[in-house]
């Protein structure tokens, strides 16, 4: 065992910190690379399912003896029975498993399904409709008041008291309303499996963020042992948190392929991942806040609702306000039960819309108070609430350069209009913890030299493969390419589902675990060779040698060639929260966002977005990059364009196709900077983390700065043009 | 969306006809061999069909429905799975591939209707070995993350810069808007893009 795991210092590194172009990139620009959608076993069947139309129903008969007469239909699976109760539109009630994708879907359009249509709630901005409904139930709250002695009167009309004394004593206020609406997750590869029995035993291509841990909910649901389940995933299109089970149509496939004895591909369709894929909570907030004449917020007051689906949930009350945590606070949540799917995790639970409906309010006050935003949220600094004031302070100042916010900067409504155009600059900044799940890894090095790991980890297009192989070629001074990586099955040693920015700090965590273990073990083979204790060795551009002394050396080959004839086989661990000089967790992050609006089309064009973070020890410049690129792109996609759209009357998703949920092309995203922020004090604390926090900041930046340019705050996020025009309408009468 | 039967091989409002009257009609277009395969003038079909696609360059022998897409022939066929299956609509662009060198989605073709066209998939541009000049691109900068609208993209670069060689950075961000990249890559598709442009549209 290595005595001690580290990272080399700063300057030290060959491969860590530099940017290297994903090891899998070519096959998926080749197209080549196999997702769960791509495998095809032979003779395999095709299922399509139909799904619940409304949102709230009873199915009063179920008749499917037109579909099973379809030719090329093989099999018919029941999802519900006559009597059962559907909550939310898109559940399915059918599946149909056929010869080709055609037959299934013909077969689909031949059932008949009668439903009672029950009285459906999805009106999840609308406080007062859901309390008349009797659709609410309390969210969690808390408040937190500076007492003093002799203050011990009955707790809630102290803090009533409390907050009102307060706001009438602030120099200034804001009484105000934020909201963001419902999205969904819309991963390009919907949810889905492609299974085979092979005897007893069930082989599953799954569509997961989650490969060690789908082995166990496939056998649970199907009543075999996990031993008799091998998941398999060597790619993923898309989870964003969403892809973490097997559901229930996983199961189904593996049932049906066990009743018809043929292999079975069961992966939801485009309209079907809208419903069903997942979504992401709303939240809309109502804020009473009060600030001294330095805009140092003292008193928050607010109330927020929501939904999470039918089981009710929402924003958790626990971020809010968003980092930024005055003194004195009150904060309530009610969550409201609606016809609508359940909600998943999305990249960063909670986070994003906590940010866009409070950080909205400081960039409020600023326009109240008629400062600069910049001034006011940097006066606040020292409230955050993870004790970051001054990393953010400098994060500030990077962003402020990056945009030029000196140069561009007017007060709110105050800009120059060019034509119908007017720009604006806002801002906000976000925290995130990103600690290293639990992982283990296998490495192996062959007496020829060659080394190959295995670890059951997956890659959901963070380049999970290219950072174990440069964690382990910085560690042995070999090239990454000579670093063979397996990962994707539910048979390679368990590693940690990828969620919450947990994946990057768990490979590093096992993989330089293991490869500073199998290092230990090489240089004392060495050692003996070079007649140097095994202490003083290091291993760089390929050769095993003496440290201070670089001539006396062996190549990497020769040391292994000592071996004999058995690999060295060496298995590591790290147990997520147990303390390490290689992982930690808590990073921040500044963003700014420059916007042009068009006041008479309401159309906001994003010109410029600068995202400032830090992470703690970088591993690969390049794929950190493209982690806060992607984030920053969906959070202008949750700021202007994205939506769920349901239908008051029935609760139908309206618009569960790619065309009418509007997402962002190539054309809307502007000008992205990115700006990794790496001083020594985050570096020394290891790997932490990245692909959650730079997701969080866009729709308070976003929003902030179309407030900066048009003067009127459009109230409730995605600021699409209507929402626009609807604003400065209003704000004219 | 009218065209002239003889010509292209394949008639929308033949088609709707016969796929109406699919019990009655006669099957035409049962085909013994390749050859006879190719032809392309009947108008009404109904039921199986063996027909030849012309795919990267080589002619294959298929089974087909009228409504089989060219994806689904592609993917379950021909065991090309670079195009995606996205969207119904062909609204992703996942499923773009070049018929007669334009880009097309291959979801929304009939494979019927594409029967003596040359298709070029994502997998006829260069193996992962031997990429062309945009799938370089796109690794060297990362114009990629979960890599499931890349092949998709790959194409319509490929296509975009074909037409427009000299692009500029403006052109493509005005240009290059028919794919859906939900993982947000693409800052890095137009850097990707303009380094192909800058080195001639090849280099």
């Amino acid at each position: 065992m290595a005595e001690q795991y580290s990272w080399p210092a700063r300057g030290k590194t060959s491969i860590i910190g530099k940017s290297h172009s994903r090891l899998d990139g070519p096959e998926k620009a080749a197209g080549t690379a196999k997702y769960t959608y791509d495998i095809n076993f032979d003779k395999q069947l095709i299922v399509r399912a139909l799904g619940c139309p409304h949102g709230h129903a009873r199915i009063k008969s179920i008749d499917t003896a037109a579909a099973a007469k379809v030719p090329g239909v093989d099999y018919i699976h029941a999802f519900k029975k006559a009597g059962d109760e559907i909550e939310w539109s898109g559940e399915l009630i059918v599946a149909v498993a056929a010869i080709s994708g055609g037959a299934a879907a013909e077969g689909v359009s031949k059932i008949k399904v009668q439903y009672e249509v029950l009285d459906s709630f999805t009106a999840e901005d609308d406080l007062e409709a859901a309390i008349k409904a009797g659709r609410t139930k309390r969210g969690g709250g808390k408040s937190l008041t500076a007492r003093e002695p002799g203050d011990d009167d009955d707790e809630d009309e102290f803090v009533d008291a409390e907050i009102e004394r307060l706001l009438k004593a602030a120099k200034f206020t804001v009484d105000a309303y934020f909201g963001i609406d419902s999205i969904t997750h819309c991963c390009l590869e919907p949810h889905g499996t492609t299974v085979k029995w092979e005897g007893d035993r069930l082989v599953a291509y799954l569509s997961t963020q989650n490969v060690s841990g789908t082995d166990d909910q496939f056998a649970r649901g199907l009543n075999i042992t996990a031993d008799d389940v091998d998941v398999h995933c060597q790619y993923i299109g898309g989870g964003f948190g969403s892809k973490f089970a097997v559901d229930y149509w996983g199961l189904a496939a593996a049932e049906i392929s066990k009743a018809t004895g043929r292999p079975v591909k069961f992966l939801l369709s485009r309209d079907q991942e809208f419903k069903l894929g997942g979504n992401r909570p709303s939240g809309y907030l109502k804020v009473r806040l009060g600030a001294d004449e330095n805009g140092v917020v003292q008193v928050w007051d607010s109330h927020h609702w929501g939904t999470s689906g039918y089981t009710g949930g929402g924003v958790s009350h626990s971020v809010v306000p968003y980092v930024l945590t005055p003194p004195n606070y009150r904060r309530k949540a009610t969550s409201i039960k609606c016809n609508t799917a359940r909600a998943r995790a999305w990249r960063a639970p909670n986070h994003p819309q906590a940010c866009a409906i409070t950080q909205t309010a400081f960039d409020e006050l600023a326009k109240v108070m008629g400062a600069d935003s910049y001034d006011v949220f940097k006066a606040n600094l020292p409230s955050a609430s993870n004790g970051k004031a001054d990393l953010y302070a400098a994060e500030m100042e990077i962003g402020a350069k990056l945009i030029d916010w000196k140069a561009n900067w007017h007060l709110h409504g105050k800009g120059p209009k060019k034509g119908s155009v007017v720009e604006g600059l806002g801002m906000a900044l976000h925290t995130w913890g990103g600690t290293a799940n639990t992982s283990s890894a296998i490495v192996r090095v062959y007496p020829d030299g060659s080394v190959e790991a295995f670890c059951g980890t997956q890659d959901l297009g963070t380049g999970t493969r290219t950072v174990c192989a440069m964690v382990l070629a910085e560690t042995f001074g070999l090239p990454v390419e000579d670093i063979k990586i397996n990962i994707g099955s539910s048979k390679m040693p368990f590693s940690g589902a990828s969620g919450g920015s947990t994946t990057v700090g768990a490979v590093s965590e096992s993989h330089r675990r293991a490869g500073q273990d199998a290092l230990a073990e090489i240089f004392k083979l060495a050692g003996k060779k070079l007649d140097a204790d095994a202490d003083d060795l290091e291993a760089i551009g390929g050769r095993i040698r003496v440290k201070g002394k670089p001539k006396r050396s062996i190549s990497w080959k020769q040391a292994c060639g000592g071996l004999g004839l058995k690999p060295l086989e060496v298995t590591s661990s790290y147990k997520r929260g147990d303390e390490s000089p290689l992982s930690s967790s808590g990073v921040g992050g500044v963003q700014m966002a420059h916007v042009a609006v068009d006041t008479e089309t309401g159309i906001v064009k994003m010109k410029k977005f600068v995202a400032v973070q830090d992470m703690g020890l970088i591993i690969n410049r390049k794929l950190a990059e493209s982690q806060i690129n992607g984030a920053v792109i969906m959070g202008i996609a949750y700021s202007l364009f994205e939506q769920r759209l349901i239908d008051p009357k029935t609760g139908a998703f309206l618009n569960a196709e790619m065309r009418d949920y509007k997402l962002p092309r190539l054309g809307d995203v502007g000008d992205i900077v990115v700006s990794l922020y790496e001083p020594e004090s985050e570096r020394k604390r290891g790997v932490i983390g990245l692909g959650e926090p730079p997701v969080i900041s866009p729709g308070a930046a976003i929003s902030n700065a179309i407030c900066n340019a048009t003067g009127v705050r459009v109230r409730v996020l995605p600021a699409t043009p209507k929402r626009v025009l609807d604003a400065l309408k209003k704000a004219r009468a | 969306m009218e065209k002239t039967p003889g010509k292209t091989g394949f008639s929308r409002r033949a088609f709707l006809k016969g796929s109406s009257a699919a019990a009655a009609a006669t099957a035409l277009a049962t085909a013994p061999d390749v050859a006879e395969a190719h032809q392309v003038g009947t108008a009404v079909l109904a039921g199986p069909t063996v027909i030849v696609l012309t795919v990267n360059g080589k002619d294959h022998k298929v089974n087909v429905e009228p409504r089989t897409t060219l994806l689904e022939v592609l993917r379950y066929q021909l065991d090309l799975t670079g195009a995606k299956p996205v969207s119904g609509d062909g609204s992703s662009g996942a499923s773009t591939v070049l018929v007669d060198g334009k880009p097309m989605m291959a979801s929304t073709l009939l494979a019927v209707a594409v029967r003596g066209k040359k298709i070029e998939t994502v997998e006829g541009r260069g193996g992962e070995k031997t990429p062309d000049a945009v799938q370089k691109a796109f690794v060297q900068y990362d114009a990629q993350q979960c890599g499931f609208c890349t092949p998709g993209f790959v194409v319509a670069t490929r296509a975009f810069l074909d037409k427009n060689p000299k692009a500029t950075e403006a052109d493509i961000r005005g240009g290059l808007n028919g794919n859906i990249c939900r993982c947000g890559t693409y800052a890095n598709v137009i850097q990707a893009a303009i380094a192909v442009a800058k080195g001639g549209g090849n280099g």
